[in-house]
């Protein structure tokens, strides 16, 4: 008997197995979430999990879930969230859950472990993992390393909200000499800034936590509870919240 | 005998279609105003023997040829209405013998400005509130004016009679219209929110009053036969949304169908193309301009300030149709509808303690994957 949970993303694909098996790992979706959940099979099979069993339901969800047709059923990557962080932080009492995904970042509300409320950013990427993304590109590093550059770095101004400004004003720091770290400062502390933003549109718990791709991000998380003036959790399994969710629905399917 | 469009070749055959019944309703002498707005006292235009034609436009089409004037940051009803005009596509502005504006939010008031230049646009001077001393007598004196315009516009002359004939007329349809909406607080639903959205469209584009009042009774007595026959004591567990914010007929596939394939009902919407203009019923005991002024001047629409009346009549209708959570649509751009979210979200959910949800959006796909996931992790929250 096993029950899986499969978080399609627009960069990650995450996976958890409980059950009989006790499994997670993470691999980047490529170009094509159908593939990726191809891929997925396949190592879950060498695991000793065959997804096609009858014992075995599997729920997706995340941007490419509808990929998964293995799945006995999609769950939105809200639900999931939400019901992952509260396995992961507790979710006895009310929770805010900040998820800095890919293509979109979400704040959700929720009470003993069900969604009382959520928002999304709206169709610009600033303030989601892609902007990050597009900005490491033109300092040419590495995500990791933009994050640890960051820490060293005097944040040079970036004022714009939208992408494809903030862009060119990253340029011109180039063009004027700034150090890789003072941009890279920059660059996360507009993230940080964007994100707080979208959370004043939402009342926010006492506790907040942190969930998808940057929860393992001690920076990041000082820099958004410096902003919302509360304490933000994180934890190693953050990254797994959506994945563990879609298992938790599984188990009771 | 009136002109076609230049054009008019390269249409396809549903709008050739559209230009030719207008075309010969006009050859036979048949009197066209354009409007845009539930704020426009229609019964001044029946009374002048005309019919109104909404001009509201609900697709994307000709909205990059409106943005050749007009800037991208706009609403798109505003850009899409403007566009038809411009491209001569839209049979109803082209065969109108006046189109009316009115001084609602800031992108049309503007806008017409510039439709004036294709059309003679007569814009109403609609009070910003309905709260200071002189809303009421300004407005009875602006419809009086409306009325002159049309009188000098097709030298004839309206009488009180006529007036009071034509309020009777409309009165009759909000009756109707009234009554077939109100099928909504059926458990379960026996129609759909698209269907009804649907209905309240089409009857702006049919012209006989009296036939469309028909076509509409006669749907609602089969709905209401179908429900006492399949569906009276089935009680449903799907979710009961009402619709509110903007006109969203051109979001109503991409958000009204959504959530009813995503498993919802919603079966009330409460916007100028749904229930909203047909609740309050024009007083026939009382002077006709006062009358209208009342009317016409209640519209719960977010351009007036202060517009508490809009909350008021959400309650009415939350507890009338029962309904588990509301979804409000604003388009993009729509500053008014925009900024009032933030007190219809508190009275949503801190008064009335229902869950609230509003979507930015415009009439592209471009958002659709979005939109289909809020509206099912919304939906996910309710079950
Ligand atoms: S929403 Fe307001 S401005 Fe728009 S048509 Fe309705 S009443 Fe007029
Ligand atoms: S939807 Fe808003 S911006 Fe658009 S025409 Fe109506 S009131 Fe104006």
């Amino acid at each position: 008997m096993n029950d899986g949970g499969i978080d399609i993303g627009s960069t990650a694909a995450k996976v958890v197995c409980r059950g009989d098996k006790d499994i997670s790992f993470v691999i980047p979706t490529g170009w094509s979430c159908k593939m990726a959940a191809g891929a997925i099979k396949n190592i879950l099979l060498k695991d000793g999990v065959d997804v096609s069993k009858e014992d075995t339901r599997v729920v997706s969800t995340g941007y490419g879930r509808e990929a998964v047709d293995y799945a006995a059923k999609t769950v939105t990557e809200i639900t999931c969230h939400a019901k992952g962080a509260a396995e992961i932080f507790g979710g006895e009492k009310a929770v805010t859950v900040i998820d800095v995904g890919g293509q979109d970042t979400k704040v959700i509300n929720l009470e003993n472990g069900i969604v009382t409320d959520f928002i999304m950013n709206d169709k610009c990427a600033a303030g989601t993992g892609k902007f990050i993304e597009i900005m490491a590109n033109r300092l040419n590093v590495e995500l990791a390393e933009m994050f640890e550059l960051a820490e060293k770095g005097d944040p040079v101004p970036i004022s714009s909200l939208c992408t494809v400004f903030a862009e060119s004003e990253v340029i011109s720091h180039i063009a004027e000499g700034r150090s890789r770290e003072d941009i890279a400062a920059g660059i996360i502390s507009s993230v940080a800034l964007k994100v707080s933003s979208l959370c004043s549109k939402q009342r926010l718990a006492d506790k907040i936590v942190l969930t998808g791709g940057l929860s393992e991000n001690e920076y990041f998380a000082r820099l958004l509870s410096d902003r919302l003036k509360k304490p933000v959790d994180i934890s190693p399994e953050g990254r797994y919240a959506g994945a563990l969710g879609a298992a938790a629905v599984a188990s009771r399917l | 005998m009136q002109k076609l469009p230049d054009n008019f070749e390269t249409y396809d055959e549903k709008r050739k279609q559209g230009f030719i019944t207008m075309k010969n309703l006009k050859d036979k002498g048949q009197r066209v105003i354009g409007t845009f707005c539930s704020f426009v006292p229609l019964e001044i235009i029946y009374a002048a023997d005309a019919i109104p034609c909404g001009l509201c436009a609900s697709s994307e089409e000709p909205i990059p040829a409106a943005e050749a004037v007009l800037p991208a940051n706009l609403c798109p009803l505003i850009k899409a209405s403007y566009g038809f005009a411009y491209t001569e596509k839209c049979p109803y502005f082209y065969f109108s013998d006046l189109i009316v504006g009115e001084t609602t939010c800031d992108g049309k008031k503007k806008m017409f400005e510039l439709l004036n230049d294709i059309k003679e646009t007569y814009v109403l001077q609609l009070p910003n509130g309905r709260d200071f001393p002189d809303a009421l007598s300004m407005w009875r004196d602006e419809i009086i004016r409306f009325k002159e315009k049309l009188e000098d516009l097709y030298k004839i002359t309206i009488t009180e009679e006529d007036i009071k004939k034509a309020i009777k007329l409309k009165n009759r349809e909000r009756d109707i219209l009234r009554e077939y909406l109100e099928l909504g607080k059926l458990d379960p639903v026996p129609l759909s929110g698209y269907e009804m959205g649907t209905l309240i469209d089409a009857s702006s584009f049919s012209f006989d009053i009296e036939e469309r009042c028909e076509t509409t009774a006669k749907r609602t007595a089969e709905v209401k036969e179908l429900w006492e026959r399949e569906f009276k004591g089935k009680k449903s567990t799907r979710p009961r949304i009402m619709v509110t914010g903007c006109p969203n007929m051109g979001v109503r596939d991409k958000i009204i169908k959504n959530l009813e394939e995503l498993g919802a009902d919603c079966v009330v919407i409460d916007t100028c193309n749904g229930i909203r203009t047909q609740l309050d019923k024009v007083r026939e005991d009382i002077d006709v301009y006062t009358a209208l002024a009342q009317k016409y001047l209640n519209v719960t629409c977010s351009v007036m300030s202060p517009n508490r009346p809009r909350f008021e009549e959400m309650g009415v209708l939350i507890d009338e149709f029962k309904v588990d959570a509301v979804v409000e649509i604003v388009l993009q751009a729509c500053h008014t509808f925009n900024i009032e979210t933030y007190n219809v979200k508190k009275y949503v959910t801190e008064e009335k303690k229902l869950p609230y949800m509003s979507l930015e959006t415009d009439y592209s796909q471009s958002d659709k994957g979005q939109i289909t996931t809020r509206l099912e992790a919304f939906l996910e929250m309710l079950m």
